[in-house]
This record gives C-alpha cells, sequence and structure tokens, in this order.
C-alpha cells in the first residue's frame, strides 16, 4: 500500500470511512442487545450482552477516529446521539429486525463473514490509527465469527425446524449482503491512497466461508437475488428511524446535560 | 439480598447431643469452619435448603436482567451503555455460577427453570418494580447491589464449598456495580435540575423496596436459627438491613438527597440510624404475585424459554447427530 497523502480530502474519507465502521458495529450492537434476558439458553444472553460490549468498544473506536478526522470538535458521543437517520452510514443488513433467534443469529454470521477479513485487510492499513482499530477488533471478531459459524451449522442440521428457521433467515436476509461489496468514490478514493481494501475484493474470501459454512449446514444461498443498498450514503430501511429513537431518547430530551 | 425468607423443614433447631453420630460429625465440621463438598453426605434437609437458597438467588439474578436491560438501548452515552452490557453480563455470569453450584446437590438447571417458570420458585421482590428512568439504572447499582452486598459478602464463608466458592467471583463484581450506580447517582445529582429530580424519584421510588430485600423480621424464626447453625447465613434480617441504612445514609446526604423517611435520624445511643417500617402489606403481596411487574416478568422469561425451545432441541440434535457419525466412522475403520 502506499503512504497516505496527507490533503483534508484524504481526512474526509476517512471519517467517512470511520464513519460507516462505526455505524454498522454500533447498530448491530443495539440490535444484539436488544435480546438482553430474552434469550434462548442463559449462555446465548451472555454470549450476545458479549458480542454487543465489543461491538459497542469497536464503535468508540471508529467514531473517535470520525471525529479526528473530521476535526470539528464532535465527539463519539454527538455522532452516536445527535445525528438523523440520514446522517447514518451503516449497512441495511444490520439494521434488520431481529426476527427470530435464527434471524439474529444468520445476520451476526453472514456480518462476521464479511467483517473479519475486512479487519485482517485493514490492519495492513497506511493510516497507522485505522490500523491499530483494526488489529484491537479482529481479535474480538474472530471470536464472533467462530461462534457464529458454528451455531449456523448446528441448527441447519439440527432438527427440521431449526433447518427450517435458518434457510429462512438466509432468505430474508440475503439481499442485504451485496451492499457490502459495492464501491463508491470514497471507496476508491480509500483504496487507491492504501488506507482500506475495495470492497469488491473481500467478496471471494466471503463467498468461501459461507459456501463452505452453508454446506456443512446443509442450507443453501439463493440462486436468484437482488441488492437492497442505500445504507452508506443514508438511504436507509425504514427500521432505523425506530432505532434511532429509542436509543437517542435521553440526548434529545435533555439537551446539553452531562451522563 | 437475592434469597429471601428460605424455609428449612425445622421446627426447631437440634443441639448436638440429640443428633445421630453421621449428623454430628457433619455439625461439628460446620461449627469448626469447614467447608462441605458435593460428595460428602449431608443431612436432606440441609440439601434442600440450600437448593431452594441458591436457586432463589440464580434466578433473582436471571430476572434481574430484566428491569436493567431495559434501559440498555436507551442508555444515554456509550460508555454508559457499554458499562450497563457488562453488567447484564455479568448478572447473566452470576446466574451461571450459581445454578452450576445448585447443580452439585442433585438438581438440573432445567428442573430449576420449571420451577421459576411454574410459580414454585422465587426470585428477590425487587425486581417486580419497574425501572421507569435512567436515574433507577443507578438507584439499583448503588441500592439493590448494595443491599445485596451485604449478605453475599459473609456467604463467602459460607459452609457449603461451591456456593461459597461463587459468591467470591460474584462479590467482586457485584461492588464494582455498586460503585457504577452510585457514579451514575453523583452525575445525575450535580446535573441539571430535572436530572436531580429524576434522582431523587428514584431514590424515592427504590428506597422502601431496597430495605424490604432484607425481609421480614427473622429474629423469632426458627429456619433462620437452622440457617445459622448450618452456616448458610449469617446475619439476621435486621441485623443486616440496619447496616444497609448506615451505610447507605451518609451517601444520600453526599449526594444531597432525602432518603424518603420521616422516622430516619441518628441514634447517638445505639451508633445507629432509627428509621420506620416498611410496608410488609405490599413486600407479602409482591412475594404473592402482586407486584407492579410480577406477571410481566415472569411471562418474559417463559416467552423465552418456549420460543427458545426450537434452539435448543436443534443443538441437541446436532449434537445427537455427529455422535451417530462419528461411531459411523469408528466402524467404517475398524
Amino acid at each position: 500500500m502506499s503512504a497516505p497523502a496527507s490533503s483534508s480530502a484524504v481526512s474526509a474519507a476517512v471519517a467517512e470511512f470511520a464513519l460507516r465502521m462505526g455505524d454498522s458495529c454500533l447498530i448491530l450492537g443495539h440490535r444484539n442487545s436488544e435480546w438482553c434476558g430474552h434469550a434462548p439458553a442463559l449462555e446465548e444472553d451472555i454470549a450476545l450482552a458479549n458480542t454487543a460490549l465489543d461491538l459497542i468498544g469497536q464503535t468508540q473506536l471508529w467514531l473517535g477516529l470520525a471525529c479526528e478526522a473530521e476535526g470539528k470538535g464532535r465527539t463519539p458521543d454527538n455522532l452516536a446521539f445527535l445525528r438523523d437517520v440520514s446522517g447514518y452510514r451503516n449497512l441495511l443488513l444490520v439494521e434488520q429486525p431481529n426476527g427470530d433467534f435464527g434471524r439474529t443469529l444468520m445476520r451476526q454470521y453472514l456480518f462476521d463473514a464479511w467483517h473479519l477479513p475486512l479487519l485482517k485487510a485493514l490492519i495492513g492499513s497506511a493510516d497507522r490509527r485505522i490500523a491499530e482499530i483494526a488489529e484491537k477488533a479482529s481479535k474480538e471478531v474472530a471470536y464472533h465469527l467462530e461462534r457464529s459459524a458454528d451455531l449456523v451449522v448446528r441448527l441447519g442440521d439440527g432438527t427440521a425446524e431449526s433447518h427450517a428457521r435458518m434457510q429462512a433467515a438466509v432468505d430474508f436476509l440475503w439481499p442485504y449482503t451485496g451492499e457490502m461489496f459495492l464501491a463508491d468514490a470514497v471507496d476508491d478514493e480509500l483504496a487507491s491512497a492504501g488506507l482500506a481494501p475495495e470492497p469488491g475484493l473481500l467478496k471471494a474470501a466471503w463467498q468461501v466461508h459461507v459456501g463452505t459454512t452453508f454446506a456443512e449446514a446443509t442450507l443453501k444461498a439463493p440462486e436468484k437475488s437482488f441488492v437492497q443498498k442505500g445504507g452508506r450514503r443514508g438511504v436507509h430501511s425504514e427500521h432505523l428511524g425506530y432505532i434511532l429513537a429509542e436509543m437517542q431518547f435521553l440526548q434529545r430530551a435533555y439537551p446539553g446535560a452531562s451522563w | 439480598m437475592y434469597a429471601q425468607m428460605v424455609k428449612t423443614e425445622a421446627k426447631r433447631v437440634r443441639s448436638l447431643d440429640e443428633m445421630e453420630p453421621q449428623e454430628r460429625a457433619f455439625q461439628q465440621r460446620i461449627d469448626a469452619g469447614q467447608k462441605i463438598e458435593p460428595k460428602e453426605w449431608m443431612p436432606e434437609d440441609y440439601r434442600k435448603t440450600l437448593i431452594r437458597q441458591i436457586s432463589q438467588h440464580a434466578h433473582s439474578e436471571i430476572v434481574g436482567q430484566l428491569p436493567e436491560g431495559n434501559w440498555i438501548t436507551r442508555a444515554p452515552t456509550l460508555e454508559r451503555k457499554a458499562i450497563l452490557l457488562a453488567k447484564v453480563q455479568d448478572e447473566a455470569g452470576h446466574g451461571l455460577y450459581l445454578y452450576c453450584a445448585a447443580e452439585t446437590l442433585g438438581i438440573s438447571r432445567d428442573q430449576m427453570y420449571e420451577q421459576l417458570h411454574s410459580g414454585k420458585a422465587k426470585y428477590s421482590s425487587i425486581f417486580n418494580y419497574p425501572t421507569l428512568s435512567w436515574a433507577d439504572i443507578g438507584a439499583i447499582g448503588w441500592l439493590v447491589d448494595g443491599a445485596a452486598i451485604m449478605n453475599q459478602v459473609p456467604l463467602q464463608r459460607c459452609s457449603y464449598g461451591p456456593y461459597a466458592r461463587a459468591m467470591v467471583r460474584i462479590c467482586k463484581e457485584e461492588s464494582f456495580h455498586q460503585r457504577q450506580g452510585f457514579d451514575i447517582m453523583t452525575v445525575l445529582s450535580k446535573g441539571t435540575p430535572e436530572q436531580k429530580a429524576m434522582a431523587q424519584d428514584a431514590l424515592d421510588r427504590w428506597w422502601w423496596p431496597s430495605l424490604m430485600m432484607f425481609g421480614p423480621s427473622d429474629d423469632a424464626s426458627v429456619h433462620s436459627a437452622q440457617s445459622m447453625a448450618w452456616n448458610i447465613k449469617q446475619d439476621s434480617n435486621d441485623e443486616l438491613r440496619q447496616k444497609f441504612v448506615d451505610q447507605t445514609v451518609p451517601q444520600a446526604t453526599y449526594l444531597g438527597l432525602t432518603v424518603p423517611d420521616p422516622a430516619l435520624k441518628w441514634n447517638e445511643a445505639k451508633g445507629g440510624h432509627d428509621f420506620g417500617e416498611p410496608d410488609w402489606t405490599e413486600f407479602f403481596a409482591v412475594i404473592a404475585g402482586e407486584g407492579p411487574c410480577n406477571r410481566e416478568r415472569l411471562e418474559a422469561r417463559r416467552k423465552a424459554w418456549n420460543d427458545g425451545a426450537w434452539f435448543r432441541d436443534g443443538l441437541t440434535a446436532h449434537a445427537g447427530k455427529q455422535a451417530a457419525r462419528r461411531q459411523a466412522s469408528r466402524i467404517a475403520a475398524e
């Protein structure tokens, strides 16, 4: 990877990238935390809270970088709690409702199988700050992927009911996976500056992982599908507004208060 | 205290002279401060009482996830969200150690869940109250975890080994939670007038239910005397309540908040506070299922369990298939 340019354009691209990463972590962490106390087994309550906690921790790092690169004096809390839907840059996949526990697990798996190779590639980023966050996060996400893939296999190849539920989850979520591999001008700029990999380059590794896991789980990826996109430019599904209404309630109801 | 009014089968506490040799040897080991371990002989009533006490404690940790989980998605900052998530995760972990400790006494976790879901087993009355504002999360950490610590610290030295060891780890985490709760209250009470009002309102609503956590006076209770003889309870409910009030009142003063008890005053002669009597009618109503959130709490736990049946069955079926495959490949290899 080549040395980073130090122009303000690059800073803006880094800020945008950090926002995309942080927002996906935040919204997925939020969705996972909705399960708290309601999971099908105590071990799952613990694992979900733990995953959510990792993701919120990663959110703090990515949004911290977004603030620094942006240089407008905002804080990660300002970004998390005071932006409206159109300002959010997360993948549509992570804002989809939890559904049953199978859909929650499948959403996590499809995300993890993309997240880990991305983080591994980012360890080689020309921006030391990105590389450091990726290094730390990849250790946590390696465990997320191990756990989610394992459960997808066990439930896919479990009972007829667990199989049917996992297959329904794949079918429902599949259209939201294509967005992970689409590039826009920001991605092109990041890739040419050696800051982040081209999104399309991550697709092969993701397909291999998903293919292997699904084969073991006796699940099938839909043969024909379409791509739902828009998260990265702030065009979301209807669900995100409700997540933010809940998440941002205190900061909106008591403007300027410290907590 | 997460275990309230735990009953024994005792009619009265018997002296060493009245016991058969085996039971006498058991009691003498307890009197000498020794630990009883799972595979050792123990009186049936000791075993049953411990199952009741430990499972009630475990259920409280599990049900306790619900009122606090109610605010995870609305926590006001990323840091507060992370701290609350970690706390609730710790509590689920406490539930897990405690269920494991109870399992060493010959009951399965599924049986304990069944007792919870059917209403046969109880959990602490405190978790039947609603969390209505962010300050309630502070108040729970400060008051509820503070009250829980009062009786859990001595339980680290209780006679049953697995329970005592579980309690060592639990206590470390609980005291951390208590400090975090107090920190939330500190920030709110130094915040805007609305935040301060929020903190006072939380104290007003959580004070009496927190005092009720210790249960009614048990000075004359044979169950309590028997549990003390077995060293699975060390202090009377009134002693613990007094200790809690004496510890907490100065903290409320530091926060600039008013404890909602007109009878509260320092008694120099006894070196502690005098304070009013909790509304025991309310306490017994909550224990009987008539608290503000009993139905929601139990319904949420039942729903989680019932909705998750396919998940647990799926994992069991997969484990069975894997075992069969291993068996088949062993046979093929021979």
